[in-house]
């Protein structure tokens, strides 16, 4: 298969990235290291390319009634200009992907992972039947950047084109840029306060140079699809083929503050019957109590035996720890629980521990 | 590490397709990972080394050196008995990225099997290998 190429791919070549395959992409997993780059993001600011995601554009009468029940959140409180985040549920409760959903002035967007974009427009559009509505793919109108950190907001506000500064968490706005249209919203997956740009696509390689520029004496880094993980998985954001999956549901995920089960969606009713009675396998957070790794795929076991799974492992940059989450029956998931993660053969201890990792210190504003 | 590094390819050393090196020392084999390889995995984190004693065939999977993002097995590039092993990589584990054809050694192999040597490539070869892109 041909890997697909974001606009910005000579750009990251020559900033020095190494390019891997990433959902049908070729994108850059590091460019000076994933551990500056996951620092950079904690202490200072750093920018992403995140155009491989997708965005799917909800229009009509009935848009907001679509995605209540397309989705697990519900959207009839949402203010204009705002985002959520939602679960996309087969019938039988596991999950299509995850989501972010903007609401804008007549207009929604659902924004998709990059590896499932196919699958989500199909998917949603076989929902669809019965609903006044249109649909329409905008991943070619927009170029999408993260710009995250702590002093985002600051190298931002230097470059007069978005005015952010009074921007609240989970909010979004429009900005004008060559006469196009583009949204900045206060979102991200990093667990740190920052920024997602739907730049007009023809601006999308000047706004990254602009940004890194603007930013080049504060530590602004650009980061790859490496530290992207390692930051989301500290704060304990979930990813799709990891934590979440067609064989999961959000309830097993810990996702249930996502999903309003007093509304009908698609998925719905198995994971109200979950949330009344319970799972079989739980997410949990995890450190390391013996030396090892615990990564992806890694078996959990239980006084010998096997009795669960790691989603995902590595040493967490911030916290300086070896920590994983992983799916583990319900009597194992409580804080404090010692089990065993099979690492190459070896049991090897760990605990379940409170997460998320790493809690930010800077955000809701 | 840098990305931006130029690689380097020391003469003294040889080298295995699976980007281990081997530089003879009198009786005694070191082993370590190539430039290459560190500059491919990126930060490492984690390096787990063979018992003291053990005896290995070249080829043999010999211990795991891991990154942020992933574990990646290391193998001899030469048999022979484990004599020593990198102690000081317990606790900075990343000296493999910054000198790895000196602090950063893995193994000290004693006795070796002085055979296997000429199955791996000097130098040039094993640069213009990978250069071409037969191996990575």
């Amino acid at each position: 298969m041909d890997l697909k190429r974001t606009p910005l791919y000579d750009t990251h070549r020559a900033l020095g990235a190494k390019m891997v395959e990433f959902g049908g992409w070729e994108m850059p997993v590091q460019y000076q290291g994933i551990l500056d780059e996951h620092r950079a993001v904690r202490n200072a600011a750093g920018l992403f390319d995140i155009d491989h995601m997708g965005q799917v554009r909800v229009t009509g009468d009935d848009a907001l009634k679509f995605l209540n029940h397309l989705l697990t959140a519900n959207f009839s409180d949402m203010e204009i200009n705002s985002a959520k985040y939602a679960v996309m549920c087969y019938a039988d409760g596991t999950c299509v992907d995850d989501t972010f959903v903007y609401r804008l002035d007549n207009e929604w967007m659902v924004v998709v992972n990059a590896g499932n974009r196919d699958k989500d427009n199909a998917w949603i559009k076989a929902q669809a039947t019965g609903f006044d509505i249109e649909l329409k793919d905008v991943s070619a109108e927009f170029y999408m950047l993260a710009f995250q950190g702590p002093k985002a907001e600051a190298v931002l506000q230097k470059l007069g084109t978005f005015n952010v500064a009074d921007l609240q968490y989970r909010h979004a706005r429009e900005f004008s840029l060559n006469g196009e249209r583009g949204i900045i919203a206060r979102t991200g997956y990093t667990g740190e306060d920052g920024f997602e740009l739907f730049v007009p696509n023809s601006q999308g390689k000047h706004v990254w140079d602009a940004i890194l520029d603007a930013g080049k004496d504060d530590g602004v880094l650009p980061i790859g699809l490496g530290a992207r993980d390692s930051l989301r998985f500290e704060a304990k954001f979930a990813l799709y083929g990891h934590e979440i999956d067609a064989n999961t549901t959000p309830i097993e995920a810990a996702l249930g503050w996502a999903c309003d089960l007093n509304k009908n969606f698609v998925g719905r009713d198995v994971l109200l019957k979950q949330k009344l009675e319970g799972t079989t396998k739980k997410l949990v957070g995890f450190e390391m109590l013996e030396r090892g790794i615990a990564r992806a795929g890694y078996e959990i076991a239980s006084n010998g035996n096997v009795v669960g799974v790691v989603t995902s492992g590595m040493p967490a940059p911030t916290l300086e720890k070896n920590i994983g989450l992983g799916y583990v029956p319900p009597e194992l998931a409580k804080v404090g629980t010692e089990f065993d993660i099979i690492i190459r053969g070896k049991p090897t201890k760990a605990r379940v521990v409170k997460t998320p990792f790493y809690a930010n210190r800077a955000r809701g504003k | 590490m840098s990305s931006g590094k130029e690689i380097s390819y020391p003469n003294d050393v040889k080298y295995a397709a699976s980007h281990e090196w081997v530089k003879v020392d009198g009786d005694t084999a070191i082993v370590g990972i190539s430039d290459y390889a560190q500059d491919a995995l990126g930060d490492i984190v984690f390096v787990e080394l063979p018992t003291v004693g053990m005896e290995l065939k070249a080829g043999d999977a010999f211990g795991v050196v891991e990154s942020v993002k992933a574990a990646s097995d290391v193998y001899m590039p030469i048999g022979g008995a484990i004599a020593a092993t990198n102690d000081a990589l317990k606790d900075a584990p990343e000296t493999v990225n910054s000198d790895a054809f000196g602090a950063g050694w893995l193994l000290k192999v004693f006795p070796y099997n002085a055979a296997d040597l000429d199955k791996l490539m000097d130098a040039a070869t094993y640069k213009s290998k990978i250069e071409s892109g037969e191996i990575h």
